[in-house]
């Protein structure tokens, strides 16, 4: 199948059950979840919120605010705000808690030290 | 001030049709020549599929853009604000705040599992075979929903530019289209198709921006004065307000609620769009793309926002709907009115590029999972060589591209937006609570993965066949048929939370469960990117 991202023998003979079952690799799952779990379902009823309202309470979404302006123009470019701060929120976050913790597993991986076998693992160094 | 909307004359756009096609084949000349030179190197499945993992995010990021801004969104959704107003604002608030879900849930841990297609991360701790067969049928089931609707956009934009109206005319300028995007896949691969996406992103929201700048600066860049001009051309203040398209009756209601939800919960699920993910080195730069398209994308659509009611107000509703092409007319006869000629055949011939671009996109996707999933790892059972693969992918390459042509030829007429829609809907209700469980959800099993994919891409599909989408309606595709005995013309309302269920009911009633060391693995890899992060060097 030529070359892949996974190259099969750079990490077949690493014990992934003992990897995630340290605390490390438990710590790391905690602080991914408990960020894009709430956010995603926090987005999502904002924008099902906004749908509902465009759909059933088009008297509101169309009081006008400024000229021509109306709620519902203001609450759907609001839309794109949120998507560009929560874009934002989760790029710094996953630079702070999430990359370094990630690529220090990785390392120890590649640096065989969770080898099944005891053998080196192939082709990383560390 | 407010410039009275003068009428555009749509006879005389045929005057321009030399231009048109001249400045369309600088661009296909130009592309031709990247490709070429990209294609050099061409030499493996990962070179084929995966563009070698050697873009960086902010260039993958472009092309994900140019992937995603379709000639639905360009011409679809600039024709649903002009038309409908606010109701068609909302699609590109759906396609946009879709992204949050693949940047969240997706991406990332996608990019650290997967090879080459979106079964190779379906079927990672699960059984091969079968998973890997229903991700590939579904992948090829949206890829041709999504197809359909760009072939449409391609004949709404020719009968316009070439006031060419007779069937046969149409069809010839299809199979140019389609001719001229297998030959991109064929010769460039991922690597050709990527760098047609990038430079047509790059001129379809420069493009745009102007058109933007141009009509804002009519009215005095005040928005309130634009929206106003729009109320007066249209005579219908409610074009302001949503509710002008979906706000008729209960069930037009519900029709938009199922549209929202398809649209927020499709894009992630779309294949063209994963498989994009693996031609970055790391899921760091796979981050990165996101982010790039986000910006690039959300700042497209606040275009579209200006151009549609730009071209309610100037060009007029009435107009547009009478013009060849109809709704899709919209951003290309805005752009003459403003530009005459020249801007028109420059926006006409980005149009152009914007489909050619997507098909390729979608044609490689296609052909990749076909050649990866269904021949390699099914029928040769994981024992053919890289050369063979790639070769199998070509040769599917040109029945994709056959394929799209007579559907396209078939396809005219609808809202490609609209189309475009339905596409989301297959993929979210098919692909999306697979890839959700299978990434988060550890007692997950093959039947559960089997029952939700058949499951939602078998409702998906037969509910659009029973809408009035296909029959019963003035816009449906057999128009003196009666079969539309579900009312909705999106399903996603009711596949979606289906296909939930069904991944949820056939895991639990599952007597087997799968191997706790690849749910080990695969949960370990995705989050570290394990034996993913380096480049593959050749």
């Amino acid at each position: 199948m030529g070359n892949d991202a996974q190259s099969p023998d750079a990490a077949a003979s690493v014990d992934f059950e003992q990897v995630q079952s340290t605390e490390q690799f438990q710590e790391l799952r905690k602080r991914h979840r408990s960020f894009v779990f709430p956010m995603a379902v926090a987005f999502l009823l904002w924008y099902f919120a906004y749908v509902l309202l465009a759909d059933y309470a088009v008297e509101f979404m169309s009081t006008k605010v400024w000229g021509n302006i109306n709620i519902g123009l203001i609450l759907g470019l609001l839309q794109f705000v949120s998507t560009f701060a929560i874009t934002g929120w989760y790029v710094s976050y996953s630079n702070r808690k999430l990359d370094p913790i990630a690529s220090e597993i990785r390392n120890e991986i590649e640096g065989h030290e969770f080898d099944k076998h005891g053998n080196r693992v192939g082709g990383a160094n560390k | 001030m407010i410039t009275i909307a003068t009428a555009v004359d749509v006879a005389a756009l045929k005057d321009t049709t030399l231009l048109n096609m001249g400045i369309f084949g600088l661009f296909v000349a130009v592309t031709m020549v990247i490709v070429f030179r990209a294609s050099r190197n061409n030499k493996t499945a990962a070179d084929y599929y995966a563009a070698g993992r050697s873009f960086t995010g902010s260039q993958n990021g472009t092309a994900i853009a140019g992937d995603y801004l379709s000639a639905a969104s360009f011409l679809g959704i600039t024709g649903a604000i002009a038309i409908n107003g606010y109701d068609g604002f909302m699609y590109s608030i759906g396609f946009l705040v879709a992204w949050l879900v693949a940047l969240l849930l997706v991406a990332e841990l996608l990019r650290n599992t997967g090879k080459f297609t979106m079964a190779d991360v379906l079927s990672f701790r699960l059984k091969q075979r079968p998973v890997r067969i229903a991700a590939a049928i579904s992948t090829l089931a949206v890829c041709f929903f999504y197809l359909l609707a760009q072939m449409a956009g391609a004949g709404s934009l020719i009968s316009l530019l070439l006031g060419i109206s007779d069937w046969g005319g149409q069809a010839l300028v299809i199979i140019v289209v389609g001719a001229l995007m297998i030959m991109y896949v064929l010769i460039g691969g991922m690597k050709g198709t990527t760098w047609v996406q990038i430079i047509k992103a790059i001129l379809l929201i420069a493009g745009a921006a102007v058109m933007t700048l141009w009509v804002l600066a009519i009215y005095g860049f005040n928005l309130s004065a634009l929206l106003g001009g729009a109320v007066e051309t249209a005579n219908n203040p409610a074009v302001l307000n949503p509710g002008l398209q979906y706000g008729k009756s209960e069930t037009s209601k519900l029709d938009f609620m199922s549209l929202g939800l398809a649209l927020v919960l499709g894009t992630a699920a779309l294949p063209h769009v994963l498989m994009r993910f693996y031609t970055v080195p790391t899921a760091k730069e796979a981050r990165k793309s996101v982010v790039w398209s986000i910006w690039l994308i959300g700042l497209f659509y606040l275009f579209t926002l200006v151009l549609g009611y730009g071209a309610a107000a100037l060009v007029g509703a009435d107009t547009i709907k009478s013009a060849p092409g109809g709704v899709n007319a919209a951003a290309p006869l805005l752009a003459f009115h403003l530009g005459g000629p020249l801007l028109l055949g420059f926006i006409s011939a980005v149009a152009f590029a914007t489909i050619l671009a997507v098909v390729a996109g979608l044609t490689i996707t296609a052909a990749a999972s076909f050649a990866h999933d269904i021949y390699a790892n099914v029928i040769a059972k994981g024992k053919a060589d890289a050369a063979t693969e790639v070769r199998v992918a070509r040769r599917t390459v040109v029945v994709i591209g056959v394929l799209a042509i007579l559907g396209g030829i078939l396809a005219n007429g609808q809202n490609v937006a609209f189309l475009v829609a339905l596409a989301f809907a297959v993929a979210a209700s098919a692909n999306l609570p697979t890839i959700i469980y299978s990434l988060f959800w550890r007692r997950f099993t093959t039947q559960g993965a089997v029952w939700s994919m058949y499951g939602g891409l078998g409702a998906a599909i037969i509910l659009i066949i029973f809408s009035p989408v296909v029959s019963g309606g003035a816009t449906s595709m057999i128009k003196d048929a009666h079969f539309a005995i579900f009312p909705l013309s999106n399903p996603g309302i009711v596949s979606i939370p289906l296909a939930f269920f069904l991944g949820w009911l056939g895991t639990v009633l599952d007597k087997k469960s799968e191997d706790p060391a690849k749910q080990a693995e695969m949960e370990v890899r995705s989050l570290t990117g394990v034996g993913a992060e380096k480049a593959v060097n050749h």
